[in-house]
């Protein structure tokens, strides 16, 4: 070995997976991050696996067994058509997590686009980009769900285009902020100095930066879009039915609040269950990735 | 000084304006004619030409924006073409009603939240503290239409302790105050957690700061620093945050206003929603972002006047 040269070990970076695993070790370590973890993933589980784990039919209709208190047949009760509460809670959450995946996916990518066009473009394009998503921002999130109702009708489309069309100025503002802070950073100017191109600065460098914290605060937003989805669905301007949602399931309940309090106490505990677990996680979280929140006095 | 003033409010109009136009257009761009959405589709031709005529929708987009904001602008918000009553008489009836809701809710979430920061930040990292944490967190999780459903479960159909639906029977104030409480308590309940963990960590924020290093030097006692000189800086934050929330406050006063069937501005969009009223949506949708703008630029304001460091950052 002796004349080799070999490259120094301080330079290897910790690989990506490594870095997931510890920071994974710290949120367990908090009692909080870890009830996020749990709660989380047995929302995840039980959505996955809601085909399989559902007992009945979701919307198997069986009028003799209405209103039914659970019972070892129907674990949760049953609603005003019979159908297994349960089933329904399960194919909810199926629906619920599809909705906030794709609707905040989708709002990650344009939020980030217009973001780096705010940040890089020309001052009059980042002005009237910043207005618009002032603009944006300034309705109440469910009076403007209300509003887009009206115009496209009640579907699961119209409650993703409220969650997309209102988390896009988040998004875009981080982006955009980040930007222009790394803009003129030293590295950057260095890097353009050497001849880097205008996509392998954005790619390599910018890009980097920002997604970490963007993640996080797309994972935090979970629980909000989960909240509008029932919400909505809730108000009978989303999921239509017979399809199941944590919201119709509460609607449903709703009312038939005085012949059972079942099918509202079954359809609420999942959204409280999954708020609380993404709400949770999120904040243990950024408090491992953010340092600068951790600070305590 | 002067000059950020004058180009904040000047932003907030500019807001406004855009955000009128985007309803505006977006009203009026969706696929299907107003007009017959208004009268059914047997309406006669006569009578929807003089209808499109009255809603002033043969004029081209732009104008028929920059007309509807000039009406706006006197104070104008249209006729609900259903009961042919102007939009301003209906919204402001119902708009009060949302007003002592959203008052009683925030008034209530501070009573408990700021003393639960203060607990919090004076306790820091013992038990309470934690306790007060996992709470407050909570708190801001759950959505306010599950609170106000459970609390319909719990205390009126249950226990029976309070009325679930309505708002009174209009004439005496106990029973408007009694049916307020359990629609307040759903309506304040997350801010209870927020306003909690707001007040702790800018608690925690001042105590480090030079003059209550110094106070404490004095050896004032730990009631009149933590009153006196820290409370009194910590509370300012949590005081432009809840004008920086009535948006929020606004939306979780739909859900309470739907679920505890109370009037007031949620459920009067929600209807007018539902029955594709219009000029009652526009009108009220108006109204309540009028109202979200001015309240997060009076925050601002207030802000940069105490805070002069703000003041340039635009």
């Amino acid at each position: 070995m002796s004349g080799d040269l070999e490259m120094p070990k301080a330079t290897q970076m910790p690989g990506t997976w490594q870095i997931f695993l510890g920071s994974l070790k710290r949120v367990v370590r908090e009692p909080l991050g870890a009830m996020g973890l749990v709660l989380v993933v047995f929302v995840l589980v039980s959505a996955l696996g809601a085909t399989w784990l559902s007992p009945y039919e979701p919307n198997k209709i069986d009028i003799k067994a209405k209103l039914q208190p659970p019972s070892a047949e129907h674990i949760l009760g049953t609603d005003q058509l019979g159908r297994d509460t349960f089933s329904r809670v399960l194919v909810g959450g199926q629906i619920a997590l599809k909705v906030s995946l794709i609707s905040i996916g989708l709002a990650l990518i344009i939020g980030l686009t217009l973001g780096l066009i705010a940040g890089f473009g020309p001052r009059w394009l980042d002005n009237s980009l910043m207005l618009l998503f002032d603009s944006v921002r300034s309705f109440p999130t469910v009076m403007f769900a209300l509003a887009v109702v009206t115009l496209f009708g009640p579907s699961l489309t119209t409650v993703m285009i409220v969650v997309i069309v209102t988390q896009i100025p988040i998004y875009g503002r981080m982006v955009r902020s980040q930007t222009l802070a790394l803009k003129d950073a030293e590295f950057i100017l260095a890097e353009r100095a050497i001849g880097a191109g205008f996509f392998r600065i954005i790619g390599m460098h910018i890009l980097p930066n920002v997604v970490g914290p963007l993640l996080i605060l797309a994972s935090m937003d979970i629980p909000f879009v989960i909240t509008i989805e029932a919400g909505l669905s809730f108000l009978g301007m989303g999921v239509r039915p017979p399809t199941p949602s944590w919201g119709t399931i509460l609607n449903d309940g709703y009312s038939y609040i005085y012949n059972t309090p079942w099918p509202v106490i079954a359809g609420g505990i999942p959204v409280i269950l999954t708020t609380l677990g993404f709400t949770f996680l999120g904040e243990s979280l950024r408090d491992v990735f953010d340092p600068k929140l951790r600070k305590e006095i | 000084m002067w000059l950020y003033f004058f180009k904040r409010v000047l932003l907030g109009v500019l807001i406004v304006l855009v955000a009128v136009s985007l309803l505006y257009s977006m009203i009026h761009l969706v696929p299907g004619d107003p007009v017959k959405t208004v009268l059914g589709p047997r309406a006669s031709p006569e009578l929807q030409a003089q209808i499109r005529e009255k809603m002033g929708l043969n004029d081209p987009l732009p104008v028929q924006i920059v007309k509807f904001i000039g009406r706006v602008a006197q104070g104008d918000l249209g006729e609900d073409v259903f009961k042919r009553k102007s939009v301003n008489i209906i919204v402001f009836e119902q708009l009060p009603h949302t007003i002592y809701l959203v008052l009683a809710g925030i008034g209530w979430a501070m009573l408990v939240g700021i003393p639960l920061g203060c607990l919090s930040a004076i306790y820091r990292n013992s038990i309470i503290d934690r306790i007060a944490g996992i709470l407050s967190v909570s708190c801001i999780a759950i959505p306010t239409f599950v609170v106000a459903l459970y609390s319909v479960l719990v205390f009126a159909v249950t226990l029976k302790w309070l009325p679930a639906i309505g708002a009174g029977d209009g004439e005496s104030l106990r029973s408007y105050l009694v049916h307020l409480i359990l629609p307040a308590f759903a309506v304040g309940l997350g801010w209870v957690g927020y306003l909690a963990r707001l007040v702790r960590a800018s608690m925690l924020e001042v105590m480090g700061e030079n003059h209550v290093r110094t106070a404490r030097a004095f050896g004032l006692p730990e009631r009149t620093i933590v009153f006196k000189y820290v409370l009194r800086l910590a509370i300012l934050p949590t005081i432009t945050l809840i004008g920086m929330s009535i948006g929020i406050l606004l939306s979780s006063a739909v859900f309470t206003e739907i679920v505890f069937a109370r009037p007031g501005i949620g459920r009067l969009i929600y209807d007018a929603v539902t029955s594709r009223n219009y000029p009652v949506v526009m009108g009220s949708v108006l109204v309540t972002t009028v109202l979200f703008v001015v309240s997060t630029t009076i925050a601002d304001l207030v802000n940069a006047l105490v805070d002069p460091r703000l003041r340039t950052d635009k």
